[in-house]
């Protein structure tokens, strides 16, 4: 009993040090940080302003609602980008560097390994998609959202990135196998993702074969729910038809994640793909 | 291969003393080989049926040419490879089956001081530590106590790991070894690259390492020279095949010779310089 205590301590103290690793690594590449924030700044604008170009050229439109609807799918979008590329980066970077083979030979478990690069990614990718949020709705258009219920938002994105995470630790795998091309691979998740779930259309537009996917896609919900909260200011219990498949996914994403990323850690290490050299 | 499996079978009653048991230990990577065609492999043996042991506070040294298997050993004991046949235990504890035990008394410096180069030495070390359960609390004295040791200068801790020179990296990287008390320290050729100066205070501190703690030390080194001064036993490792395994003095008289280094071509048959692999193929370990 004493020992299993001790053994989660040591567990919980681990996935801190993952935090605190990925919380130096901002630190100095932050400046880096800043210029990538400009250009998903930049690259939002250009989709919320597709809603002002269409009434601008004779559409008739809610010009408010649909550019909250759009400025929702590019803030998903962006956060999306920054969980997976968290965790992608989980394997690429330190092969890069050339200390996977010490993260990897420490009695760290790999689930809290990945967790703590999970917590890292949610909470950074939160306060970008913060900052992200407010610059475009209130700096740059003054979007009129009154009933928005920002914390039942919060709820249902935090729920969602369970999921995310899940997907993101499958995805991270990949530069395990392949070490130069793996990475870029995350993008084509990401994409792929999203465009299934309605980004910046309702599902209903799409091909039958695609809202197939969407129905277990948690991005679909993850965007219905947000935008159920933020346009109409839906609360949580209004929600529950997006929180329940949310949190099946959820359940399912992880174990499985986690046994991706092992039979994937396995390979590497029949044949030999941790070293970089030596 | 089959033997191998047998060697396995006949399970190995763990002494007490003993740090390091590898029995038959084998590994062989698959290669690509455009000479069979677009999908042609092949296989290169790295490790050819290894068996020796080491005793608790025991120092061996491994030498062997480019490409004999050094570095092969050291991941396979640190659980970083999975084996093709043969097992090895650390401490009694199975590096495939319980790596989760070995993980805890294993660590390893190799030829490459493989750090976040934008990352100061005490911030390397801190999340490291983590991995193996140690608090900001305990790493708070002992961080700075570690780097003191090893020789590593007090103002340069906050510097990032970039501008440091690679006999300072390669001090930083013994000091995250010990960091973590490690009962089996694995050094793959530590002083390699490193300047006359930088490589006797690297070799100082191993031999202090030895005299101040219990620790087992497997030290495979290029540098003859240094593995007699360092190792009680010197093994050679040759194409993937442990020649032998004894103190300097007796491979020495074995083969008559009146260095180590003439002892070691007599037993290796071949010049130190030569490279052996007859690979085109390189690219696959890049
Ligand atoms: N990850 C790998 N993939 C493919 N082949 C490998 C891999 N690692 C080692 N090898 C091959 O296995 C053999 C042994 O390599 P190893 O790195 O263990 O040698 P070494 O004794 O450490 O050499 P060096 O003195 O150059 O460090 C070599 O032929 C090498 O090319
Ligand atoms: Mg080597």
């Amino acid at each position: 009993m004493k020992a299993l205590m001790g053994t989660m301590r040591a567990e919980l103290v681990g996935a801190g040090g993952v935090v605190e690793r990925n919380a130096y690594l901002t630190k100095r590449y932050i400046w880096w940080d800043v210029a990538w924030f400009v250009w998903t700044v930049a690259n939002t604008l250009t989709i919320v302003f597709i809603a002002k170009g269409i009434e601008a050229t004779g559409g008739s439109l809610d010009v408010n609602a649909t550019m909250t609807t759009l400025l929702i799918g590019a803030v998903v979008w962006a956060y999306l980008g920054i969980l997976f590329e968290f965790l992608m980066e989980t394997v690429a970077w330190e092969r890069w560097e050339g200390t996977i083979e010490y993260t990897f030979m420490a009695p760290l478990s790999r689930a809290m390994h990945l967790a703590g690069q999970g917590i890292f990614a949610i909470l950074y990718g939160l306060l970008r998609a913060t900052f992200l949020f407010i610059i475009c709705a209130f700096v740059f258009f003054d979007l009129v959202i009154p009933d928005a219920n920002y914390v039942a938002a919060l709820v249902v994105l935090m729920v969602a990135s369970v999921s995310f995470i899940g997907i993101g630790m499958m995805m991270s795998v990949l530069p395990l196998i392949s070490p130069e091309k793996g990475t870029q691979l995350g993008f084509v998740a990401q994409g792929t993702l999203l465009v299934v779930s309605g980004v910046y259309y309702p599902v209903e537009v799409l091909p039958g074969w695609m809202q197939a996917i969407a129905t277990i896609s948690p991005a679909t919900y993850a965007l219905d729910g947000i935008r159920e909260a933020i346009l109409e200011g839906q609360g949580l219990t209004a929600m529950w038809d997006e929180l329940w498949p949310l949190i099946i996914i959820g359940v399912v994403s992880i174990p499985l994640g986690l046994w991706v990323f092992s039979r994937g850690e396995q390979y590497a290490k029949k044949h030999g793909k941790l070293k970089r050299s030596g | 291969m089959i033997d191998t499996q047998e060697a396995v079978m006949e399970a190995v009653p763990v002494r007490k003393d003993v740090a390091v048991e590898v029995r038959e230990l084998r590994k062989e990577f698959v290669l690509r080989d455009r000479k069979k065609g677009r999908f042609g492999k092949r296989t290169r043996v790295a490790l050819d049926g290894v068996t020796f042991s080491m005793e608790r506070g025991e120092t061996v040294a491994i030498l062997g040419q480019n490409g004999s298997g050094k570095s092969t050993l050291v991941r396979l004991l640190s659980t970083l490879l999975l084996p093709d046949g043969g097992s090895a235990r650390i401490l009694g504890h199975d590096v495939v089956a319980e790596h989760r035990a070995v993980r805890r008394v294993v660590n390893r410096v190799s030829v490459e001081a493989s750090f976040f180069k934008k990352m100061s030495a005490s911030e390397n070390l801190s999340y490291a530590a983590r991995y193996y359960g140690m608090t900001s609390k305990q790493t708070r004295e002992k961080i700075p106590a570690i780097l003191g040791r090893v020789g590593f200068p007090h103002d340069r801790r906050d510097e990032p790991m970039e501008n440091l020179s690679r006999g300072m990296q390669q001090k930083v990287a013994l000091a995250r070894a010990l960091l973590t008390s490690p009962v089996v320290l694995l050094l793959d050729e530590p002083t390699t690259g490193l300047d006359p100066r930088s490589k006797l205070e690297v070799q100082d501190f191993i031999r202090e390492i030895r005299t101040s703690h219990d620790s087992t030390i497997l030290l495979c080194t290029h540098d003859l020279g240094e593995a007699e001064i360092l190792a009680e036993r010197v093994g050679i490792l040759d194409r993937g095949r442990l020649l032998l395994l004894e103190p300097a003095d007796e491979i020495k008289q074995r083969y008559g010779a009146s260095t180590l280094e003439e002892a070691f071509f007599a037993a290796t048959g071949r010049e130190f310089e030569a490279e052996l692999d007859e690979d085109d193929d390189r690219e696959v370990m890049a």
